[in-house]
């Protein structure tokens, strides 16, 4: 059998005629809890290294680990977000593997009984239609340590002699989203799973759960993909590509990833289940380890936690809690304001909804407030030396796109 | 019920990250048969419609509220560390990432 | 004045410190002395802390002399077993792989002791990571039976049993996952209660089954263990599962000692066949004792029983296989490099120091439940096991229906020769056969003296059980028992000990 793990690719058009891409997306995000999963350290971002640990985090014999009452509460906020059935009885468990970044050689995750599952999340597309992402489970899980590897010739892992770890980041809450398999999206697969991150992450915004910072990695994606021969029924082996971590880099990713797969399936080989790595600047995967039939997490309840059983009337709390989705909020600002579809597009892109909203409603006119901010915005981005999109998309803590500037702008454009 | 044979002692061996010599791989292939048949008789046990049972108490819901506690200093963090360097563990080279 | 002051009852010394005809400091110092004269033989130790458990006995003195109230056993020293995490002091849980570690934290139990004022002896022996039942399997040594030195103390914590009956501690601490409370109890004519789980925080135990572990107090009479009992008990918001709930009422349930009225549930599975005679005869003498101070004796049938030790031996390791996972040399602990490699990978030096660090009892168990963990194989032993754990519980709670307690000798032999099991494991799992079933089910659990076997002089412990958060009633049967026995032997068991100190010399 032909060796199948080059980065061999045929061209987009010429895959797709001969296959049906099957996608599958798992997307971890980090939480932004004011302490860890299952223990009372910090979680702040870019603190002194290994400064945030304690003998829960840290794995020291003997600690205890105790749930986040925040997290379980932002985990259903997000099932119920993505249309999920909450678990009226669910319980944490151990994966088991070994790993230097993991400080107890076991990850507490959530095995069978995930607390949120069997969801949607419908996904606009580029030309206006919606498409309906199947959620398979969203479920609680805690982070890993950070390794920095040394002496390699590129910092990268393959030829370190020895790594530094920093376990900070160890037990910060993450939520795993997984999506049921994607059938039949065909040559639209790569967009449809850019359009599916991007409307999770909105998502996670507007709910004001995790800082869904990808170039920081509190949103991090993972890209299942396969194909099966066009018109047949039976998935083909999958990889999964690892840690894509742009909106532009999950479009390219899963576009690469049937191309190479078209690659190896057209010239008679045989697909290999492993994991692969992104790389951005070269726009390819490579291959990581191989994942073989041996790995054996070894799952079972977590014996340290007790069960969570969400009570219904706390679940329908929340439920009756959750913001306007984006997309419908979208919609019905656009009806109010009466822009056209281009402008509404490129109020979203630049993500001035927030921004004109306030300025409207502290008395602007919905026309003069477009006008000014997509000026002001354009200007500022082109002073920050950047595109407006890239501007729009860049960290801020603070919505606006700088403290305070509400205040001014509604003054300005009334006039 | 499945024998246990060497090979499968020397994979269980790998995935427990235990280096067992050929000696303790002999012997405990043998040891390990014998108390396999013996615990393997759960299975006898009237246990066709029982719920497994993972708690001794039936607790649920024990959580804490999100609030910051004071973590150990890197310092306590680091006194245990066999090496460490730039106020991280120093651990060998990593085969692959996960 | 010395010997009075190491064979009195911890009640005692709290009673004569409180009248501050005595202070903590000689308290602490004539144990200190005895420990020097005795521990060579006995090896109940791994860590003798003189200083600090002399600081804080000053402290405590200090504090009475200025009028201030005190906890009821400030200033009564106590020997604290190795595997809980003590600040400062070194914590190996009998394993090389910990040799040296230094925990930057104390356990709940430890915090617990410290507020109340009890300095901190030492650290006690045991088997590696609590597995064992004899410390045959501690890195650093066996202890031994201060009954007779060529016997077991039990375990795993033997340290701790033979520290009460060599008269180094009045009191010390125990964990007991299947047992290592009871039968090093029994086995050395001392006292120890496995509360119910959840009723001592877990948080700074070094793990080894997480849903089978639970911490208890050891002593030389119920009282004493009962007022232990009462300072190491009580919610922990840093163990989910700690039980929030007020403490059973031990103290008063051991003061007033009353069984009148009480049914006594004697459990058909756990008499007879398998039970040494001389075990058999003092568990039916007991049984009589408590007759006669007013209990009721009903016969109860536990069928699951008979599947509680192969359920333990798949569960227990499965867990342990996991959390002994983190000792893995790269945060804490031993570090070793496998031979003839000058650049390994971290995998293979995990590798290594696991070889290395841990002993043939440890690696067993690690490989048993990894293998029993593993996909294809979940249902058939971890998944059947978890089921018999309900059918366990079940029986107990059905036993629990007719009767208040259930008893059972504590173990089915006296203590046994060091080296006589060692190299059959399944003939020392056996040894756990009576005090397995509570661990499963989460039931509290106590051993009390029941004499010495006819055939060997060596000790007999009894075994009382109660249903969950029931702990006192084990404490009016333990103490109502103890009254009886004492009343006819007209001494304490331990009183007919032999003296170590000649045995020491002659070892010398």
């Amino acid at each position: 059998m032909t060796q199948a793990t080059t980065e061999a690719t045929v061209p987009y058009e010429e895959a797709l005629a001969a296959y049906d891409p099957v996608l599958g997306l798992e997307v971890h995000v980090e939480l932004n809890t004011a302490t860890k999963m299952f223990c009372g350290c910090a979680t702040t971002f870019g603190a002194q290294p290994n400064s945030q640990v304690c003998p829960v985090c840290l794995g020291l014999p003997g600690a205890l680990p105790v749930v986040n009452e925040k997290g379980v509460e932002s985990a259903i906020r997000i099932g119920l977000a993505l249309n999920c059935e909450i678990a009226p009885w669910c319980r944490f468990a151990r994966k088991n593997y070994f790993y230097p970044d993991m400080p107890k050689n076991f990850q507490t995750s959530q095995y069978d009984e995930p607390i949120a599952f069997d969801g949607h999340l419908d996904v606009e597309l580029d030309d206006g239609t919606t498409y309906r992402v199947l959620i398979e489970r969203a479920h609680m899980e805690e982070d890993t340590g950070k390794s920095t590897h040394v002496g390699g010739a590129t910092g990268r892992i393959h030829g370190a002699t020895h790594s530094l770890v920093d376990y900070n980041r160890a037990g910060i809450p993450l939520i795993e989203i997984v999506t049921k398999p994607m059938v039949g999206a065909g040559e639209r697969a790569p967009e449809i799973a850019r359009a599916y991150v991007a409307t999770l992450r909105d998502l996670l915004a507007a709910l004001g759960v995790s800082d869904v910072r990808m170039e920081q990695g509190s949103m991090r994606c993972d890209v299942n993909l396969s194909l099966m021969p066009t018109g047949a029924d039976r998935f083909g082996t999958r990889s999964e590509t690892k840690n894509v971590n742009s909106l532009r880099s999950v479009e390219r990713a899963v576009r690469f990833e049937i191309q190479r797969h078209a690659a190896i399936l057209a010239s008679g080989g045989s697909v290999t289940q492993e994991t692969r790595h992104w790389h951005e600047d070269t726009g390819i995967t490579t291959s990581g380890r191989e994942k073989s039939d041996a790995e054996d997490y070894r799952y079972f309840p977590e014996p340290d936690l007790v069960p969570i059983a969400p009570a219904a009337d706390w679940v329908e709390r929340l439920r009756e809690s959750l913001p306007e989705p984006p997309a419908a909020r979208r919609r019905r600002l656009q009806g109010e304001w009466g822009y056209a579809d281009l402008e509404m597009r490129d109020v979203v892109n630049a993500g001035l909804l927030d921004l004109i909203e306030e300025t409207v409603a502290a008395g602007a006119s919905p026309a003069g407030a477009r006008k000014w901010w997509s000026g002001e915005i354009a200007r500022r981005a082109n002073a920050d030396g950047r595109d407006v999109p890239a501007y729009a998309a860049a960290p801020r803590r603070d919505p606006r796109p700088c403290g305070g500037v509400g205040v001014v702008g509604h003054q300005r454009p009334t006039q | 019920m499945s024998e246990l044979t060497r090979a499968d002692v020397a994979h269980l061996a790998g995935l427990a990250r235990i280096d067992l010599s050929d000696a303790e791989l002999d012997k405990m292939v043998g040891e390990l048969g014998i108390i396999l048949e013996s615990v393997a008789t759960v299975q006898n046990a009237p246990i066709a419609d029982v719920e497994p049972m993972s708690h001794p108490m039936p607790l649920v819901n024990v959580t804490r509220a999100d609030v910051v506690r004071a973590s150990l200093t890197p310092e306590q963090a680091l006194a245990g560390a066999p090496e460490q360097d730039q106020q991280r563990f120093s651990v060998p080279r990593i085969l692959d990432a996960e | 004045m010395t010997t009075e002051l190491i064979t009195a009852t911890a009640a005692e010394l709290a009673a004569r410190l409180a009248a501050r005809e005595i202070s903590s400091v000689e308290v602490t110092q004539a144990h200190l002395d005895r420990t020097a004269a005795v521990d060579g033989a006995v090896h109940s130790y791994l860590h003798v802390d003189a200083e600090g458990a002399l600081a804080s006995a000053r402290a405590v003195d200090r504090r009475r002399a200025a009028g201030e109230s005190m906890p009821t056993l400030a200033g009564v020293p106590i020997a604290v077993k190795d595997v809980m995490t003590t600040a400062g002091l070194p914590t190996t849980c009998g394993s090389r792989i910990l040799q040296g570690w230094i925990p930057p934290y104390d356990s709940t139990v430890v915090a617990r002791l410290k507020a109340a004022g009890l300095p901190i002896l030492g650290k006690t022996n045991m088997d590696e990571f609590a597995m064992g039942s004899s410390t045959e399997h501690s890195a650093y040594g066996p202890s031994r039976n201060p009954w007779d030195l060529d016997r077991i103390p039990g375990g795993s914590g033997g340290g701790s049993s033979s520290v009460l009956a060599s008269f180094q501690a009045p009191l010390a601490t125990g964990t007991d996952t299947g047992g290592s409370i009871r039968q090093p109890a029994a086995v050395t004519g001392t006292v120890g209660t496995k509360p119910t789980y959840g009723g001592v925080s877990r948080y700074g135990l070094v793990a080894l089954a997480s849903s089978l572990d639970q911490a208890g107090p050891c002593a030389r009479t119920v009282l004493d263990t009962a007022l232990l009992h009462e300072v190491m008990a009580g919610h922990d918001p840093m163990d989910s599962t700690s039980i929030d709930a007020p403490v059973p009422a031990v103290v008063e349930a051991a003061r007033r000692a009353d069984v009148a009225g009480m049914r006594i549930g004697i459990v058909r599975e756990l008499t007879g066949e398998g039970f040494q005679a001389g075990v058999q005869q003092r568990f039916d003498e007991a049984v009589r004792h408590l007759v006669d101070a007013g209990a009721q004796v009903v016969e109860v049938s536990c069928p699951s029983f008979v599947y509680a030790l192969a359920a333990y031996y798949l569960i227990l390791p499965s867990e342990a296989s996991s959390n002994l996972a983190k000792f893995d040399a790269m945060r804490y602990g031993l570090r070793v490099l496998p031979a003839g490699d000058d650049d390994p990978s971290a995998e293979q030096v995990m590798a290594a120091t696991r070889e290395a660090g841990f002993g043939d009892e440890v690696k067993r168990r690690i490989i048993l439940g990894t293998y029993a963990l593993s996909s294809g194989y979940y249902d058939a032993y971890y998944g059947s096991a978890q089921k018999v754990r309900r059918l366990i519980s079940d029986d107990f709670a059905a036993a629990f229906a007719s009767a208040d307690v259930l008893v059972s000798p504590t173990a089915p032999t006296t203590a046994f020769k060091l080296g006589d099991k060692l190299d059959d494991p399944m003939a020392m799992y056996l040894n756990d056969i009576a005090t397995i079933p509570a661990n499963l089910a989460g039931v509290p659990g106590m051993s009390v003296p029941s004499g010495l076997a006819p055939e060997d002089g060596l000790p007999v412990g009894l075994q009382i059980l109660a249903p969950a958060m029931q702990d006192q009633r084990l404490y009016a049967v333990g103490a109502a028992l103890e009254a009886r026995l004492q009343a006819a032997w007209g001494a304490p068991l331990l009183a007919s000990a032999p003296d170590l100190t000649a045995a020491t010399a002659k070892g010398a």
